[in-house]
């Protein structure tokens, strides 16, 4: 028990945050994509895009003499870029060509675990770990940080995290509160009565899944310069199915997903933490949690959790 | 009036789709103030020709004029801005969304920031709906409220856009009798603020009641356009048929036998536990067609879904043959030779991916001669389908197309073949001519009666008091989850039966041979 308590510190908070940050932002992206009708299995695979060519933009950068912070933040909006870009693929063959959205996902996590690998090999000669690169360390911000606890936990942090916590509130703003998200929601629900009005169905999914592109792109970066300055292979492992799990488990809702998120990344770093006290839980038990917890919502132990009507099926006039 | 522009015209309207001419050559106006009828049987265009006037589907030839102007209508936008509002044959609602987010989704009030203005849209909805007395509650889910008011969203909808002209596709064929007299208000007071309405519908009382004109087309091509001075039932049905129908339902007197279906104080619960069947007693024999009339939401449906084994019942037994099947599966109760015609055919009767060939053997799909051990065996399928597509007259080019693609009265004509074809001890008919032209509802109750005189128990359940009367030989009455009263069909009159839907008036039913005494 006193080892328990003693694990409960600002530094185990701090990591929770740091261990969410890639589910938020992925979860958000995951949230836009299915509520306008998509299903977006390839999360995972767009954001170990983004983790590596934030990697490698931020190397080059800053071998083109570029300092370090712009280079890593070159890095990071570079993630984005091709976020955006491999997702659109996705959108083509789901939009443009009705094909099956979950067999999309599949090819696009596959092809991005090799390519990936690929061009690290390729690039820098390794099938390990990438050169260190300038990366977003912690950046603390004046006054906040200095705010007893709350500061530690939120306020000391790399900037990527800061953005994750504001994409939280303006993703359920834009959602929930503008007629672009009254929209996005509705072709989601209900193609046909969404076309029915002259509202562009192909165009808004198109929105959704770039959307998750970019934030899916965004959260890789995170690991790659947020968490380290390196990216390794496969470095996501699973973190953009964890994502997903949370969007289940927050039905659908970037309020919800982001509880979720925090639940699933407090079991990441307790478990850390709890390894370094010297108490033995296997990891694989705790990452086994996310996928037990969303079971239980699936279930609908927590309310029923209902997924977008016309998620997963394509649309044709 | 007809030497004014017409608000709408549509000249020399073809569509073509793979296989099918769904409009040949149409030529059709409505003038400012005049609700024009559109007739048709099933599949003859009505549907294919209203969405391309609202720009759902761009015709292969032949051009549209608003107000004298050619337009091209190249999608729904154009339609909204030209004035022209629809009103889908299949709600077009969004069923977690609200009433006010579904009326004014696409064409969204806003703040000085850019964001929803819920409170201007509710005031504007209410400001509408006061206006054209479309009585409808802002703030209610779409799918928790009737269908009647899902209509009045409907109608708001195009309303709130503007729609100066207003196309309703098949209105009525969901509503209760009375929500119809509401639509039926409705749509005076629009003609009254000078909006013409075209109007589709399959019965011809109401076309005679509310139209000025009627245009009828037939397999795609235009009949011609009648005032409705110069109009009847019976020249109408001829008009869109091609031949002299039969209105009135003609059988000889039934002759009881055995008792088949035997239904013994069965109670049940709907939603939220509230209970929906009271304590439901009657019998069908051999021989007999009973009819059971009622207000929709009286247990009706429920007490259908009990028989055939698709909600529980938590007290009380349904007989067979003498043989019990309470709370039995589907599929046994249907092996034991009880066929269904259920009264949503989108949620229940079909699968609308599949083919008519694979949706005509349905629930006997693993039975001989379509299946011999775990193969379906598809040349028995085939010829199957050839069959009853020729016998029930089903308009389709061929028997792969999937069920979605046919019109909405071709979808219940599969229905229909499939479940007289499993020559069954007991068939149920749940409205069963929901939503089916003249011609076929023609069709389909001789083909009911048929399954009567041929010694089967019918057991029909209808909104229509006429179809009820028609073909039932006795008639009960439920109100409120209970039998509230029967009648023999001969002595019946809509007066009465309507003291009893309404719950004004109860009588004890008993066996079929007391009362005829
Ligand atoms: N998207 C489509 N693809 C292929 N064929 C179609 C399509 N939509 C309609 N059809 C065909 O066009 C014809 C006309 O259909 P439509 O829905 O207009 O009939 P309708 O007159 O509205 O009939 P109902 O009274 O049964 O609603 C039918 O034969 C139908 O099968
Ligand atoms: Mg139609």
């Amino acid at each position: 028990m006193e080892i328990l308590f003693s694990v409960l510190t600002v530094s185990l908070f701090a990591a929770t945050i740091r261990s969410a940050t890639p589910l938020v932002l992925a979860a958000l992206g995951g949230i836009f994509s299915e509520r306008s009708g998509i299903v977006n299995i390839a999360l995972e695979g767009i954001m170990l895009i983004g983790a590596f060519f934030a990697m490698m933009i931020s190397f080059y950068a800053n071998q083109y003499g570029l300092p370090p912070l712009v280079s890593a933040l070159t890095g990071m909006v570079g993630a984005m870029v091709f976020g955006f870009l491999i997702s659109m693929i996705h959108a083509v063959v789901s939009i443009r060509f009705r094909a099956d959205q979950v067999v999309g996902g599949v090819a696009i996590n596959i092809l991005a675990l090799g390519l990936t690998g690929f061009l690290l090999q390729l690039i820098f000669e390794t099938s390990g770990n990438s050169p260190s690169v300038p990366n977003l360390a912690a950046m603390p911000i004046p006054i906040l940080a200095s705010i007893p606890i709350l500061g530690g936990i939120f306020f000391n942090q790399s900037p990527i995290v800061y953005v994750a916590l504001l994409a939280v509130p303006i993703s359920s703003f834009v959602l929930f509160r503008t007629p672009l998200g009254l929209r996005l929601r509705a072709v989601g629900e209900h193609p046909k009565a969404a076309d029915t009005v002259g509202v562009n169905v192909f165009r808004l999914r198109y929105l959704g899944v770039g959307l998750s592109g970019v934030l899916a792109g965004l959260a890789g970066s995170y690991l790659s310069l947020g968490q380290l300055n390196i990216f390794t292979e496969n470095m996501t492992n699973g973190r953009g199915f964890i994502a997903l799990a949370a969007v289940i488990f927050g039905k659908w809702n970037p309020w919800g997903a982001f509880g979720a998120c925090l639940l699933f990344g407090f079991a990441d770093a307790i478990q850390i933490s709890l390894q370094n006290a010297g108490v033995n839980i296997p990891s694989d038990f705790l990452l086994m949690l996310p996928y037990i917890l969303t079971l239980v919502a699936l279930a609908g132990f927590i309310g029923r959790s209902r997924p977008p009507a016309a998620a997963g099926v394509s649309y044709e006039k | 009036m007809n030497e004014k522009v017409p608000v709408i015209e549509m000249r020399d309207v073809t569509k073509v789709f793979p296989g099918v001419i769904a409009n040949d050559h149409i030529n059709l106006a409505v003038h400012e103030g005049e609700v024009l009828g559109l007739l048709g049987e099933n599949g003859a265009g009505k549907s294919v020709l209203m969405s391309i006037l609202y720009g759902l589907y761009q015709p292969t030839e032949g051009e549209i004029f608003v107000r004298g102007k050619p337009v091209a209508i190249t999608g729904p936008k154009v339609a909204i801005e030209q004035g022209i509002g629809m009103v889908h044959q299949h709600f077009m609602l969004v069923p977690v969304f609200t009433v006010a987010e579904n009326i004014v989704l696409g064409d969204e009030p806003i703040t000085n920031v850019g964001t929803l203005n819920t409170a201007k849209a509710v005031n504007e909805i209410k400001a509408l709906s006061e206006k054209y007395n479309l009585e409808v509650d802002p703030h209610a889910k779409i799918e928790d409220i009737s269908v009647g008011m899902g209509q009045r969203v409907e109608i708001l909808k195009t309303m709130y856009r503007g729609a100066q002209v207003l196309i309703l596709d098949e209105p009525t064929a969901v509503l209760t009798p009375q929500e119809i007299k509401g639509l039926f208000e409705i749509m005076h007071s629009l003609t009254e603020a000078g909006f013409p309405v075209i109007f589709i519908s399959h019965k011809l009382k109401e076309l005679m009641e509310v139209c000025d004109r009627v245009t009828v087309i037939r397999r795609g091509k235009m009949i011609g356009t009648i005032d409705i001075e110069d109009a009847s039932p019976q020249i109408l049905a001829s008009m869109m048929v091609g031949r002299d129908v039969v209105l009135e339902v003609e059988k000889k007197p039934s002759q009881p036998k055995e008792v088949v279906l035997e239904v013994e104080n069965i109670h049940a619960v709907g939603l939220n536990d509230l209970p929906v069947l009271n304590g439901v007693s009657f019998k069908v024999h051999a021989g007999e067609i009973v009819g059971i009339a009622g207000v929709a939401g009286n247990g009706q449906s429920e007490l259908i879904e009990v028989i055939t084994g698709l909600h529980k019942a938590n007290s009380g037994d349904v007989r067979l043959n003498n043989e019990t099947i309470t709370n039995h599966s589907a599929k046994e109760i249907i092996h034991k030779g009880i066929a269904t015609i259920p009264e949503d055919r989108h949620h229940r009767g079909l699968v609308l991916d599949f083919s008519i060939a694979d949706n005509g053997v349905l629930g006997s799909h693993d039975q001989p001669p379509f299946a011999r051990w775990i193969q379906r065996m598809f040349d028995a399928i085939r010829a199957y389908a050839d069959k009853f597509i020729q016998e029930f007259d089903v308009r389709t080019p061929n028997q792969e197309a999937q069920v979605k693609n046919l019109s909405g009265g071709n979808q219940q004509k599969v229905i229909i073949a499939r479940e007289i074809g499993r020559k069954p001890d007991l068939l149920i008919a749940a409205q069963p001519t929901r939503g089916v032209d003249v011609g076929a509802i023609e069709f389909i109750h001789r083909r009911i009666i048929e399954q009567r005189d041929a010694g089967k128990a019918v057991l029909v359940i209808s909104n229509e008091l006429d179809e009820v009367m028609g073909l039932s030989d006795r008639i009960l009455v439920m109100f409120h989850g209970e039998i509230v009263g029967e009648i023999l069909a001969k002595d019946a009159t809509e007066d009465e039966l309507g003291l009893y839907m309404a719950g004004a008036k109860r009588n004890t039913p008993s066996s079929p041979k007391e009362v005829s005494k």
